[in-house]
């Protein structure tokens, strides 16, 4: 079995012999959005036919066309293991982390074809890359880190399982854009800050410890702040840490109605 | 030497590639439901207002402009605006919870499809009763 490419003009460039391919095995279709700035005017699909094994992750079959297909394809990763946030894309029409995806997911004896795109709402700059810029804009912008005024404790600072278990769920973002992207409002109002950035500033107004909760809230109260959210959940269900993120925005409004945190 | 490049005639970002849909799941469709009716509510009462206002200007003109609402097109437009706006005031009660209640988030889609199964119920009787009249009339019953 050979992979084929089949789009005539793609610039192929054999980075080794292809690798032999294990029991098991299926062809899988993958469809790929493709951009060269320096080629492209505009996004296209390119469709890639290679071997895949139901336990392969989405990720594999990006390096397999990289690796063995073209040298040229361009995206993020770096743990491979949903940690580190980097590969966030839209597979199948939805957000989710390259690396936590499986073929097993989403292929079927009937269904072999796998769509891959860049996430929305950011400037593309090639491939499935974007510029991730504007989204830790946001995220810098509701000052997310632990702020106390006055002199530091001279012994732990002691905060009960009940306090900590408030704002346990945002702790576990690893800022992977997946939820912000997914946003309807996120991609028509570019000023929105995103779901991601709300989710950033709620880990710490609702943290005990903290003494900028009002600041935060001033931040989010504004015209680009939480109200704009519609709450449509299509944040949740894209987190791929399962934080209930439209949630925590609520929380987040009804703090700011009713002035109480 | 460098290899071999174009640069790209429009410059800038590129446009988005067309027919990129986002397949959001359950409560994104409820939202764009919930927007699409609300607009077609608020197009409807700026008719109706008009129309109404109608009576001030001239009764004779308001009679005749009513007279052309009775007709079996007129009356399923009717029934589809009872099924927007019974669909929006659901889900606006919906929204509210989700605002409200604090565990609205974790239980919106079991509140959608309860909505749904409510219009469902609703609608079935409310459409038949409406569009009793006409359909007699098309085809040919009784009356
Ligand atoms: C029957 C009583 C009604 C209820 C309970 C209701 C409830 C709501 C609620 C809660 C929202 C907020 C949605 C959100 O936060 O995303 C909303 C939005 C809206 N409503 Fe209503 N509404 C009602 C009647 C109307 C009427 C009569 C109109 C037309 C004049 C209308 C037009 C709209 C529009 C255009 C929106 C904006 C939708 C959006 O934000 O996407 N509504 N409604
Ligand atoms: S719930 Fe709010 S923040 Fe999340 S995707 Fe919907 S509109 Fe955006
Ligand atoms: S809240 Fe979830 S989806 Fe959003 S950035 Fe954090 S981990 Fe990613
Ligand atoms: S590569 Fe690190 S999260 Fe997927």
């Amino acid at each position: 079995m050979t992979a084929t490419l089949n789009a005539d003009l793609a610039p192929v460039q054999h980075t080794g012999p292809l690798p032999p391919v294990p029991d098991g095995a299926v062809m899988v279709t993958v469809n790929l959005q493709r951009f060269n700035p320096e080629l492209d005017d505009a996004p296209h699909m390119e469709s890639y036919r290679i071997p895949a094994l139901p336990t392969d992750r989405i990720l594999n079959l990006l390096h397999y066309i990289k690796w063995y297909i073209d040298g040229t394809l361009a995206f993020r990763r770096s743990c491979a293991h949903g940690i580190c946030g980097s590969d966030a894309m839209r597979i199948n029409g939805r957000n989710r982390l390259g690396c936590k995806v499986l073929v097993k997911d989403l292929v079927t004896a009937k269904k072999t074809e796998i769509t891959i795109e860049p996430i929305k709402g950011l400037p593309l700059e090639k491939d499935l890359i974007v510029d991730m810029e504007p989204f830790f804009d946001a995220f810098r912008s509701v000052k997310p880190y632990l702020v106390t005024h006055g002199n530091e404790p001279d012994r732990e600072w002691v905060q009960s399982i009940e306090d900590r278990e408030r704002f346990d769920d945002t702790t576990k973002c690893i800022m992977c854009a997946c939820c912000t992207t997914s946003c309807p409002v996120y991609w028509s109002a570019d000023a929105y800050v995103g779901p991601a950035a709300i989710v950033a500033a709620h880990r710490f107004i609702f943290d005990s410890r903290d003494q900028a909760a009002e600041e935060r809230l001033e931040i989010l109260s504004d015209a680009e702040g939480v109200w704009r959210c519609r709450t449509t959940f299509n944040c949740t269900d894209a987190c791929p840490r399962g934080i209930q993120v439209t949630k925590a925005i609520q929380e987040v409004k009804r703090a700011l109605m009713f002035r109480r945190i | 030497m460098a290899s071999p490049t174009a640069i790209r005639p429009s410059g800038g970002k590129p446009s988005p590639r067309r027919g990129s849909l986002y397949r959001g799941a359950e409560g994104m469709w409820s939202w764009v439901a919930h927007r699409i009716t609300g607009v077609l509510t608020f197009f409807f009462l700026f008719a109706h207002v008009l129309d109404t206002a109608l009576v001030r200007v001239s009764p004779e003109s308001y009679d005749k402009v009513i007279e052309t609402y009775k007709n079996p097109f007129v009356n399923l437009l009717e029934v589809g605006l009872v099924g927007a706006v019974l669909y929006h005031a659901f889900n606006g009660i919906r929204i509210m919870l989700i605002d409200f209640w604090s565990k609205g988030p974790r239980y919106q889609r079991q509140m959608l499809w309860a909505i749904v199964v409510v219009w469902v119920l609703v609608m079935l009787p409310g459409a038949y009763f409406m569009l009793e009249r006409n359909i007699r009339h098309i085809f040919g019953g009784g009356a």
